[in-house]
């Protein structure tokens, strides 16, 4: 015990009042917790006992996976991917304009940066989910909706992300630009661009990679690509050809992360 | 020819960065504004060309009031005048050649500016001074790969090539060591000379303004409290200006090698 | 002195590889590309309704007729089994990630980490829709399957942000400890908890926001929340219940949102 009170000594003890916050922090979350419990019936001893079961249906029901359903799969998750890429390129070619609104450091006037920002953040509460239902309302099934709904969807991430590396940059090169002569967008092309021109791309490819997740659940609601296949090998019970579906994403999603983080990697 | 008229500037947050400033820069002449950090010479550089503008008096450029300037106007008077600055302020990931370039952004129209698209004669000409500044084998290299005093050639090379009557320059030696120093300085010396290019550069060490200046000009706190040859000087003349005595840090020392 | 008569040469002795380079990519663009516009089918499929006629029917017509009204309360109290799947879903996660974590830090587990690293990047390329098919499957329909979804999937990110905090930690008041004798357990609980424990709630807060969002799409699987009525509602063209919905859920992720960046402003 010497040793425990030796250590105490060295870390600050807390104040009482830390003390006091931190137990109702506790009780809070306990309380939240409890009633949640009671809401969904995931009781914490079950977790465990359920494992088994889990793991018994995966064996089962799960493996193996059903060889010949790859080529559906497959083209399903082309549609996924090319969905994901489309509205990636799209987000991308409309943020670079809008996140230069979106920065305090080029845009000056106050009303039109704070609108713009709060219209980012407007766009970046609604789930993706939402986002598909509104467009499959309002452009029909299909792939489009899907574009639509993952441009939107993403386009409030990745402004969000460019305008803060816009607001952090040098501000000397524009400032010389300006000198010499140059215009608005002299400056901005010249003196901004290529300074954040390399964490445009990186962010442009994490923006890919959740496009591609989110992606896979449009089919569900009807905005096309892999999900679709999915509802209805669910709705039939038929768990080989989910599995290969899982599978066939599993794979894909892997690589495309791998891909888009060792690039990224020598981007920044 | 520059020439303040009772300019004043008075900061939005109620500083006053420049009173009643009565000042007459014929072509070509070097001039080199000297005071204590805070005294207005940023701002007294910065207002020729309006990168602040000055909040009263009148300040004229070629006998044209600057101040009264429509932004199109204004535009083509900063594309006249060259800037130099402390930090170089070069877009460090791109080409030593780019960085020159944008000095012909004034000339360039929007379109074909965006495009990239520089006239064959744009290109010689900024080859053309960067080889004026040493340094035109390292055109194609990242700017940052450049040494500090490179990294200043480059700026000047870009204000060259603005084909400009003035060029302003702002510290333009702060942050280089004292052989550096004198080299830029030499650099900024023979450009005025040759091309009858009129120089104001501030400087806050006293040795390198009384070598290089043909004209000295005093501030403090916003005021001119000193104008006059640079063969007038004498280290008495900077402790009136500062307010105090000199101070070895005010010194840059010889120009060891070069 | 300059000479005016000089002629420069203009080319860029890296050019060569700067064009191959650029060539290649632009050639891999190209195809992605064209795969991406020939196997989409990006055809408008909608009503003909036009979408102001929509937006007016999701999210003002319900206000004003009764039977939606009537639906309100009902579809709130979806929402509140949303978050409580989120909230016991997070909890269980953030729980369970702070040994994954120090697993997959470096500075802990030395070489051993890979491991963990691992497993952990393998979570996170199953979209949490994927665990929620597994586990609606295997332990039935209802907001238990879907705390399980969310959960493990809340171990993927959050073992990786924690194993991060973990190797930045201070390593000399470790070592501080250790010299004073402190056993492993002492140097955990009083070297490293105490500067991780802050980032670690926040971090978890975070995932809490993200989770509430991903809580939204489980009952597309039959895992539990709003998702359920809101498949429903959009399968059955159902516009002004699809309003609802959409409306419910867009105002709670905004309050959470709130909630949540105002409590991890305070504690980092």
């Amino acid at each position: 015990m010497t040793d425990l009170n030796k250590n105490t000594n060295r870390i600050p003890v807390l104040p009482s009042k830390t003390k006091k916050t931190t137990t109702l922090v506790f009780a809070v979350v306990l309380l939240l917790y409890t009633m949640s419990v009671i809401q969904t019936e995931a009781y914490p001893h079950q977790i465990i006992t359920n494992i088994p079961i889990v793991v018994d249906f995966f064996i089962d029901d799960m493996l193996p996976p059903n060889p010949s359903y790859f080529a559906d799969s497959f083209f399903a998750l082309l549609e996924t991917w090319n969905i994901a890429l489309l509205s990636t390129t799209l987000s991308a070619l409309f943020c670079l304009p809008i996140a230069f609104v979106a920065a305090g450091n080029i845009n000056r006037n106050w009303a039109l940066y704070h609108t713009t920002r709060f219209s980012l953040n407007v766009l970046r509460t609604i789930p993706d989910i939402i986002w598909a239902v509104l467009f499959v309302a309002f452009v029909g099934l299909g792939a489009l909706s899907g574009v639509l709904a993952l441009f939107f969807f993403s386009l409030g991430i990745i402004v969000k992300l460019v305008s803060e590396t816009i607001e952090a940059i040098d501000p000397g090169p524009q400032e010389a630009i300006r000198a010499a002569g140059g215009n608005l967008l002299q400056v901005i092309w010249f003196g901004a661009i290529p300074q954040i021109l390399p964490q445009f791309a990186s962010y442009t490819l994490y923006v890919l990679e959740i496009n591609v997740r989110a992606s896979i659940v449009l089919g569900f609601v009807g905005a096309g690509g892999i999900g679709q296949l999915l509802e209805r090998q669910i709705s039939v019970f038929n768990y080989g050809n989910i599995s290969m579906v899982i599978l066939v994403t599993f794979v894909a999603v892997t690589i495309i992360d791998t891909v888009s983080t060792s690039i990224r990697k020598r981007l920044v | 020819m520059i020439t303040f008229d009772n300019v004043s500037l008075t900061y939005p947050n109620g500083h006053q960065g420049l009173k009643n400033i009565n000042l007459e820069i014929p072509k070509g002449e070097f001039v080199v504004v000297v005071g204590l950090s805070g005294a207005g010479k940023s701002t007294l550089i910065r207002s020729i060309n309006q990168m602040v503008r000055p909040t009263e008096g009148r300040l004229l450029i070629e006998e044209e009031d600057s101040l009264a300037m429509n932004t199109k106007n204004l535009r083509l008077l900063r594309r006249d005048i060259g800037m130099i600055f402390q930090n170089y302020n070069l877009v460090k990931r791109s080409s030593v050649l780019r960085n020159v370039l944008s000095g012909r952004l004034g000339y360039t129209s929007t379109l074909k500016s965006i495009l990239n698209l520089f006239s064959k004669e744009d290109l010689q000409y900024a080859m053309e001074c960067l080889d004026r500044v040493g340094i035109q084998d390292k055109a194609y290299q990242r700017a940052d790969t450049l040494s500090g005093g490179q990294q200043q050639r480059v700026s000047i090379a870009r204000a060259l090539s603005q084909k400009p009557k003035a060029i302003l320059a702002d510290e333009p030696v702060a942050s280089l060591d004292p052989p550096t120093a004198h080299a830029v300085m030499q650099d900024l010396q023979q450009i005025n000379k040759e091309d009858q290019i009129t120089m104001v550069i501030n400087l806050h060490a006293i040795d390198l303004s009384m070598e290089y200046a043909d004209r000295i000009i005093g501030l403090r706190d916003g005021e001119m409290v000193f104008d006059g040859k640079a063969s007038e000087v004498t280290e008495q003349t900077f402790e009136d200006i500062y307010g105090r005595a000199i101070k070895e840090d005010d010194l840059i020392g010889e120009a060891e090698s070069e | 002195m300059a000479n005016q008569s000089k002629q420069y040469n203009l080319k860029n002795p890296k050019g060569k590889t700067y064009w191959l380079k650029f060539s290649v990519i632009c050639a891999i663009l190209v195809i992605l590309y064209t795969v991406a516009f020939l196997f989409t089918d990006l055809t408008y499929r909608g009503s003909g309704a036009s979408t102001g006629e929509m937006i007016r029917r999701m999210f003002f017509d319900p206000f004003f007729d009764p039977v939606h009204r009537e639906n309100i309360p009902e579809n709130i109290g979806y929402m509140f089994e949303t978050l409580a799947i989120a909230f016991a879903g997070t909890l269980v996660g953030a729980i369970l990630g702070i040994p994954v974590g120090f697993l997959a830090a470096q500075n802990v587990t030395g070489s051993f980490s890979f491991f963990g690293k691992s497993i952990l990047n393998a979570i996170r390329a199953f979209p949490e829709i994927m665990f929620a098919i597994i586990f609606v499957a295997a332990v039935g329909f209802g907001p238990y399957a879907g705390v399980l979804a969310i959960s493990i999937n809340s171990i993927g990110m959050l073992g990786k942000l924690y194993s991060e905090v973990v190797e930045s930690i201070d390593m000399e008041i470790v070592q501080t400890l250790k010299m004073t004798g402190a056993n492993k357990i002492q140097v955990l609980w009083y070297g490293i908890l105490p500067q991780v424990i802050p980032e670690f709630s926040s971090y978890a807060l975070y995932r809490f926001e993200i989770d509430v969002r991903a809580s939204s799409i489980l009952g597309l699987v039959g895992a539990g929340g709003i998702g359920a009525p809101l498949i429903l509602a959009s399968q059955q063209r159902n516009w002004e219940e699809v309003g609802v919905i959409l409306m419910i859920v867009i105002v709670t992720v905004t309050i959470i949102d709130l909630i949540s960046t105002n409590i991890r402003k305070r504690i980092v």
